[in-house]
């Protein structure tokens, strides 16, 4: 399979962070409309990461305006613009989708230090 | 055309995010073995070789051409039809750089053997009701009328032996092609497991 990593890894990005479940980050994307091109930060919760190679992606959570938005990113694609990591999380499994039935104080993660 | 083997598949992006999924053929080392001529074969063809393989474990005629040609062994030999005979020389290896990037090419291939199936999935009959007392449930029905004609039509569709067919994907483009190691990146899926044996043709005999 190393023959097929000669040709993913041209398209692998080196400036996406080390970051996984847990960890509290905050991605941006290029929204292009028309001509115009402006930018739009999506800040969660990472709640799992699937896939290898190029085909990975992960998984957002986020709280907004009292309803839960998840949203599930290719972590190769051009249209992510940058991602910073605000907190590292402190988890003890992949997939975090306990978080999705728990509220508010019951939906914390503790920190790493 | 080139001699490969399925590598894998994968995907890269365009700008505007939009993934394009790529199939990789490692399709090295090819090498023109002989060819056939108008004269001595009543037809025109090119006779190539390929993949790295044991002297003592190719068979005897292959190793025989390969030994003519002065090439080393190949396991596997295959002829394409061609209008020009002059494009390459006997011994001289093909190199994946005769496919450009944006090329389009048709590719042939053993598609994965399924076994003994049913009508449902062999031929897409839609079967039946799965509930409600139905009793025909993937069954293949009525096969033929009465008295007349008295017998199942030749080519009636039957659950049987499904896969392991030779299948040709036309008019699939080149995104890839990374001479150093010997890949071709075809846009789409190929029929075949990974591992097996890919031919791709250029368009137009050539």
């Amino acid at each position: 399979m190393d023959e097929l990593k000669i040709i993913e890894g041209k398209y692998i990005r080196e400036d996406i962070p080390d970051f996984g479940p847990g960890d509290l980050i905050r991605v941006t994307t290029k929204i292009k409309r028309g001509n115009k091109m402006r930018l739009h930060h999506f800040e969660g919760r990472v709640i799992g990461m699937r896939g290898s190679g190029t085909g990975k992606t992960f998984m957002v959570r986020k709280i907004s305006h009292g309803i839960g938005i998840e949203k599930i990113f290719p972590l190769y694609t051009p249209i992510i613009e940058s991602i910073e990591v605000l907190k590292k999380g402190k988890v003890r499994r992949a997939k975090l989708f306990y978080l999705r039935e728990k509220e508010g104080k019951a939906a914390r993660v503790k920190e790493k230090k | 055309m080139l001699i490969g083997r399925k590598i894998g598949m994968t995907k890269k992006f365009k700008e505007t995010g939009e993934d394009i999924p790529i199939t990789v053929i490692k399709a090295s080392p090819v090498f023109v073995l002989d060819k056939r001529t108008e004269e001595k074969d009543g037809y025109k063809a090119y006779v190539l070789g390929f993949g790295k393989k044991k002297e003592k474990r190719v068979k005897k005629p292959i190793l025989g051409l390969c030994k003519k040609a002065g090439v080393p062994p190949v396991e596997i030999i295959q002829e394409f039809r061609t209008d020009d005979l002059s494009k390459f020389e006997i011994g001289s290896e093909i190199s994946v750089s005769i496919l450009k990037e944006g090329e389009i090419v048709d590719v042939l291939g053993r598609s994965k053997g399924r076994g003994f199936q049913g009508v449902v999935k062999r031929w897409g009959f839609a079967g039946g009701p799965a509930s409600h007392g139905s009793r025909l449930h993937r069954a293949p029905g009525s096969v033929g009328a009465g008295t007349y004609p008295g017998r199942v039509i030749k080519g009636k569709k039957l659950p049987g032996r499904m896969g392991s067919d030779r299948v040709t994907v036309k008019n699939l483009e080149v995104v890839e092609v990374n001479e150093e190691n010997g890949l071709v990146g075809v846009k789409g899926g190929i029929p075949g497991a990974r591992g097996s044996i890919i031919l791709i043709k250029k368009k137009g005999n050539q």
